[in-house]
């Protein structure tokens, strides 16, 4: 359980990370957190010749702001995104994900680019990327380029990334204005903090008369990366999300799935959990949007 | 190639020079002589390896050593009272008898402590969510709870600054 000999390289700019990248030809990995990569590397299911360390590259680090979207550069601690009040006021569905990754040991250390990159597909950060259409940059000696997270995200452990690119920022879009907001990340795993079986992660936006005017779903663990439950979007929107709507139409998941058996569940219960917990997930996070709603005119009125 | 790094340990400006596969829980207990923090899983599932770095509990076994260059670690030792005596939480661990076997034990006290030194009054659940890392295979989470609930309650009548905070 020690991980092979490797040579170390602390980067202090973006410059230098992909300069190494670039000359290295594949055999080097871009350490942020470590929290999976120290882990697959003592059990040699790493074996990088060269870590390029990206903790102290400033210019990867850090949450910004405008009025469609929240950009959070790669390097930026799971624990920091935790605490941002802009990502509790800006992406609810994101401060909703972070408390399931991992435990506190590790988001203190682990990224959300990390994260991302490792592309463990039943991580929450990319559940909630997939369910909110997020968009993912790459950088490398080449230039930039921009990715929708569908097509960054390929299978486990498989991102669209080449080997000399470094993330270094995921965009999220910011709910649209003048809706009540209730959000759900709901998951099934063998205990608190451990990898997800199957997880969902909801985003509802109710207007004054309680139409849903915003809907953003996704479902892991029933699929080789998350997937964006479409169908189910387009069935809901304009509707009240009365509970007969949204179990019909969560069924329009199901066909979007594509799950294996393993240790943990059989392909079958992965896809008829995914469905229910989805269905459920969709009517707490109405509930929560209407509390909120009410809340509000509470205030208004006091 | 083997690098020479400058850190913090429990208040003390160390250094050394480390290969860079050395994991810092190797680094603590075998070049720092620091045999407090345990090694389990080594691949950062157990909690046993965890330490403060920086003010926060992460997995020592999931970082290098070459990497906590220049940066400040309080390792269980460092939970100690000036005088050498038991700290306030050590001490509650061995009031509740929230150890057996003592595994787990370092990474409960630091987790423990990263929680009270952000929190000092937490709930149940807060408690039980900070420790959620933490592997006890020998029963002792209800001690381990009541333990730290006590050491909360303690701290709070008496502030402390553990050694490792005065560096």
């Amino acid at each position: 359980m020690k991980a092979a000999v490797f040579d170390y390289s602390r980067a202090e700019s973006l410059d230098e990370v992909l300069a190494i990248l670039s000359d290295a030809g594949g055999e080097a990995r871009i350490i942020a957190g470590g929290q999976s990569l120290v882990a697959m590397m003592a059990m040699r299911l790493a074996r990088p010749e060269i870590l390029i360390d990206i903790n102290h590259v400033e210019a990867l680090a850090g949450i910004g702001t405008t009025s469609a979207v929240v950009t959070i550069r790669a390097c930026t601690r799971q624990a920091a995104a935790e605490k941002s009040v802009v990502i509790a006021a800006d992406i609810p569905l994101l401060a909703a994900a972070l408390p399931h990754v991992g435990h506190i040991q590790t988001r203190n250390r682990g990224t959300i680019g990390g994260s991302l990159a490792h592309g463990d597909p039943t991580a929450e950060i990319l559940l909630t990327a997939m369910a909110l259409r997020a968009e993912v940059v790459l950088a490398s000696t080449h230039g930039i380029r921009n990715l929708q997270i569908a097509d960054f995200g390929l299978g486990p452990m498989q991102t669209a990334a080449a080997d000399d690119e470094c993330l270094t920022e995921i965009r999220f879009p910011i709910p649209p204005l003048g809706l009540s907001i209730g959000t759900v990340v709901d998951e099934i795993s063998p205990k608190a903090g451990d990898y997800a079986v199957v997880g969902v992660a909801v985003e509802v936006g109710l207007d004054d008369a309680g139409i849903c005017r915003h809907l953003r779903l996704a479902a892991s663990g029933a699929s080789p990366v998350p997937v964006s439950a479409n169908p189910v979007e387009a069935a809901l929107l304009g509707s009240t999300l009365g509970s007969a709507d949204v179990a019909g139409a969560a069924r329009l998941l199901d066909p979007l799935l594509d799950p294996e058996s393993d240790v943990q569940a059989s392909a079958a219960y992965r896809r008829r959990v995914a469905v229910g917990m989805l269905a459920r997930a969709i009517e707490l996070a109405r509930d929560r949007a209407l509390d909120r709603s009410q809340n509000q005119n509470k205030g208004d009125l006091t | 190639m083997s690098r020479k790094i400058s850190l913090t340990v429990n208040g003390a400006a160390l250094e050394a020079v480390v290969e860079p596969r050395l994991t810092l829980v190797d680094f603590l207990r075998d070049q720092a002589g620091l045999t407090g923090t345990h090694v389990g899983c080594e691949h950062g599932v157990c909690g046993a390896c965890s330490v403060l770095f920086d003010g926060a509990p992460i997995r020592s076994c999931l970082m290098f050593a070459v990497q906590a260059d220049g940066h400040a670690m309080t390792t269980v030792e460092g939970l100690r009272d000036e005088d050498g005596s038991l700290g306030v939480l050590q001490d509650s661990f061995w009031e509740t008898h929230a150890l057996q076997c003592g595994y787990c034990t370092p990474g409960m006290l630091i987790a423990a402590e990263g929680l009270l030194s952000s929190n000092p009054d937490p709930t149940d659940a807060e408690i039980r969510e900070a420790i959620a890392g933490n592997l006890c295979r020998c029963t002792g989470y209800v001690q381990i709870v009541e333990a730290i609930r006590l050491a909360a309650a303690r701290r709070r009548q008496q502030p402390v600054t553990p050694m490792g905070d005065q560096g």
